[in-house]
């Protein structure tokens, strides 16, 4: 398993928008960018089996929220999964293997995108059912606290998940445990092709955490920054023992629930797209840095150029990776 | 793993010890309790109750509120939790109370808890036990008293047992405890209260392995969890006019060990399958379809099934007699297989 090795960067220590952290979210987020665009042509080259749910437009969420993670906290994530399995670190490599079905993926073939997971990585689980692994992260926060080890556990999920059962089991639960959880909804407007008006009489999925006496916050979750101090703070608090908290991120999502093309039958306005790419994760976080100092120009591209090699290569690994052994199909069906 | 000679035999001495279905199972719970340190066990009513048919009696006084934990009533956040403390390393009991709930939490048990080791290529294990209790006959009616077997041992990723008395109960649970894999452990309600020889020193039954509770050469009775003590009594009956029943007790449903039946097929050359839940869709199809498969060659008659009728469980007390198999059919069914000959 060495060869999983993080290719991220290092995460930061401060809960302060340092020089050091704004590069570092940048970077995460420029990861999930290319990685996303990039698997959504080879879908569109048909050389993807399956669905792929792209993360496109909420980069921020996930790299403003890992940003204030270490390695051996826990994450369950959704069916968009790829942004939050980047920004943990997973390897490019075992994640477009994985997308093309190779046995040299992270699962070894056996996942696909909706699956994609690195254990050694602290990430439970992308899961092809909604709201599934909300429960399982308040059982990683309860082996965290049996252990007598001072990791959270955090679980993201959309706004559409916190219409299912196990979201409001899973609340209720590690409310009354007092459970170090985090509870991240990227509300991004729409639970498939349902607008949020539709599947809840709620402007604000938080208020739904006022009914499991859960703390909660709302921040802009086109703001990397925004995000990553109110996550600063809410695993700060999950550490020194004080309970679950909840975080709604408002964010949007480029591109459809499934796959690269339009629709025919479009569910939303081109307006309404171009309103929230008009405030776009990764251009407001560069114009920041650059207005501010932080970076230049060159040092920005550098990080998108190194990025497009890297994923250029990790996908000459895929293409070049053998397909499983179908002899090998009942392999880790039981342990033992 | 733990293997056939980690069983001890029953003492069949005058001084061996009686103990109850129920008190085997929390005897040999809370030797697997003391053995890891990783076991513990979540559910509701568990810990300050000590569950509702006494499961977990005294368990909240010797392992404390760390590692008897009650939870509120929310069967998917309560297996869930299982999942991901197994994912992390802990060994969980996670209790259902009635079988029927499985209901509220099977995406968790089918999706998460089966698929995990699958679906992550082997990078995790998931050691989660699920107690929980099955059959008809306390009057309890529809919703608490099902036996939903086939259900779950038609997932992959999941096993499945049906102890069938008290020594089967506590080395049952404490293999479920010590597997790597989710397991659910179907205790049978009427059952709690019968007694068997019990030792007192930890072991283990190995998943997988059929007992012969009965050695016959005329009929072979496959029977599952209650059931088997039905089979043995029909056997009683039968011996008394000269016809000798083979009896199986598979123990565990899922992985389901069919060796056993297909030897005792060959030497018997008759089979009846008997179990509580409904006949159509259940174990008794596996099992029947497996053995013409294997040794229809050796088969005198067509493998018969008893079950219960295509029925919610009836809560009348008669009705509810009338729907669960007994020893009264099964002797019939037994005594129908020889006439074919």
């Amino acid at each position: 398993m060495a060869q999983r090795a993080s290719k991220r960067p290092a995460g930061p220590a401060a809960d302060q928008a340092s020089a050091q952290v704004v590069m570092d979210l940048h970077e995460r987020m420029v990861r999930i960018r290319l990685f996303e665009t990039e698997a959504g042509r080879l879908m569109e080259a048909g050389k993807l089996p399956g669905f792929l749910h792209l993360y496109v437009g909420q980069e921020a969420v996930a790299a403003g929220v890992m940003a204030a993670l270490r390695d051996d906290d826990q994450i369950t994530s959704t069916h968009r999964g790829h942004g939050h399995a980047v920004a943990k670190g997973v390897s490019f490599r075992h994640m477009y293997a994985e997308l093309y079905g190779r046995v040299t993926g992270a699962c070894l073939g056996r996942g696909g995108s909706m699956h994609i997971n690195d254990v050694s990585l602290g990430m439970l689980g992308a899961n092809g059912i909604v709201g599934a692994g909300i429960p399982i992260a308040v059982g990683a926060a309860f082996a965290a606290r049996y252990k007598e080890e001072d990791s959270v556990a955090v679980s993201f999920f959309g706004d559409g998940a916190t219409n299912i059962g196990s979201f409001h089991e899973a609340a209720n639960m590690a409310a009354v445990l007092r459970l170090p959880v985090l509870f991240v909804c990227e509300n991004n407007g729409y639970a498939e092709f349902t607008p949020q008006s539709k599947h809840m009489l709620l402007t604000d999925v938080a208020d739904r955490a006022a009914a499991y006496g859960m703390p909660s916050v709302i921040v802009d979750g086109m703001d990397a920054v925004a995000v990553h101090r109110a996550t600063v703070e809410a695993v700060a608090r999950a550490r020194a023992g004080e309970g679950p908290m909840f975080i709604e991120a408002k964010t949007y999502r480029y591109y459809d629930h499934q796959g690269v093309k339009g629709l025919r039958h479009p569910y939303r306005s081109q307006r309404e797209v171009d309103e929230w790419k008009a405030r776009d994760a990764i251009d407001l976080l560069e114009a920041r840095a650059l207005a501010d100092g932080t970076a230049t120009r060159a040092e920005l591209d550098d990080t998108w150029q190194r990025t497009r090699d890297a994923i250029a290569d990790a996908i000459a690994y895929a293409e070049a990776s053998p397909l499983p052994d179908t002899a090998d199909l009942l392999l880790n069906v039981y342990s033992g | 793993m733990t293997t056939i000679t980690e069983t001890p035999a029953v003492d069949q001495g005058a001084a061996a010890r009686q103990l109850s279905y129920v008190k085997a199972f929390n005897e040999g719970l809370a030797q697997a309790m003391r053995e890891d340190e990783n076991v513990f066990v979540a559910g509701e009513d568990v810990a300050g109750y000590g569950g509702v048919f006494r499961m977990f009696d005294n368990l909240l006084d010797e392992f404390g509120p760390r590692r008897m934990i009650d939870t509120p009533i929310s069967e998917a956040a309560l297996v869930g939790l299982g999942v991901g403390a197994a994912a992390r390393g802990l060994r969980p009991v996670v209790d259902l109370m009635f079988m029927d709930f499985i209901g509220v939490c099977l995406d968790q048990i089918v999706n998460q808890a089966a698929k995990m080791k699958y679906m992550f290529g082997g990078a995790v294990s998931v050691p989660l036990t699920i107690t929980t209790a099955s059959g008809a006959g306390l009057g309890a009616a529809a919703q608490h008293s099902q036996s939903l077997e086939a259900w779950l041992a038609h997932v992959p990723g999941l096993k499945v047992v049906m102890p069938c008395d008290a020594y089967t109960a506590k080395g049952l649970t404490v293999s479920a405890i010590r597997d790597d894999n989710p397991v659910v452990v179907m205790l049978n309600k009427v059952l709690l209260g019968s007694t068997s020889e019990v030792p007192e020193e930890i072991y283990g039954i190995p998943l997988g392995q059929a007992y012969t509770a009965r050695q016959g050469s005329d009929v072979t009775v496959v029977a599952l969890g209650r059931m088997v003590g039905e089979a043995l009594a029909a056997a009683d009956e039968l011996a008394a006019e000269g016809i000798e029943v083979e009896v199986i007790d598979p123990r565990t449903v899922q992985p389901l060990d069919t060796e056993t039946m297909f030897a005792s097929v060959r030497r018997t050359n008759r089979v009846l399958v008997v179990h509580e839940a409904v006949t159509f869709g259940g174990l008794g199809a596996e099992i029947a379809a497996q053995i013409q498969d294997a040794a229809f060659d050796y088969l005198d008659a067509p493998v018969l099934r008893i079950g219960a009728p295509f029925s919610p469980v009836p809560f009348s007390p008669v009705l509810e007699k009338a729907y669960v198999p007994d020893r009264a059919r099964i002797a019939q069914g037994c005594r129908r297989l020889l006439e074919r000959a």
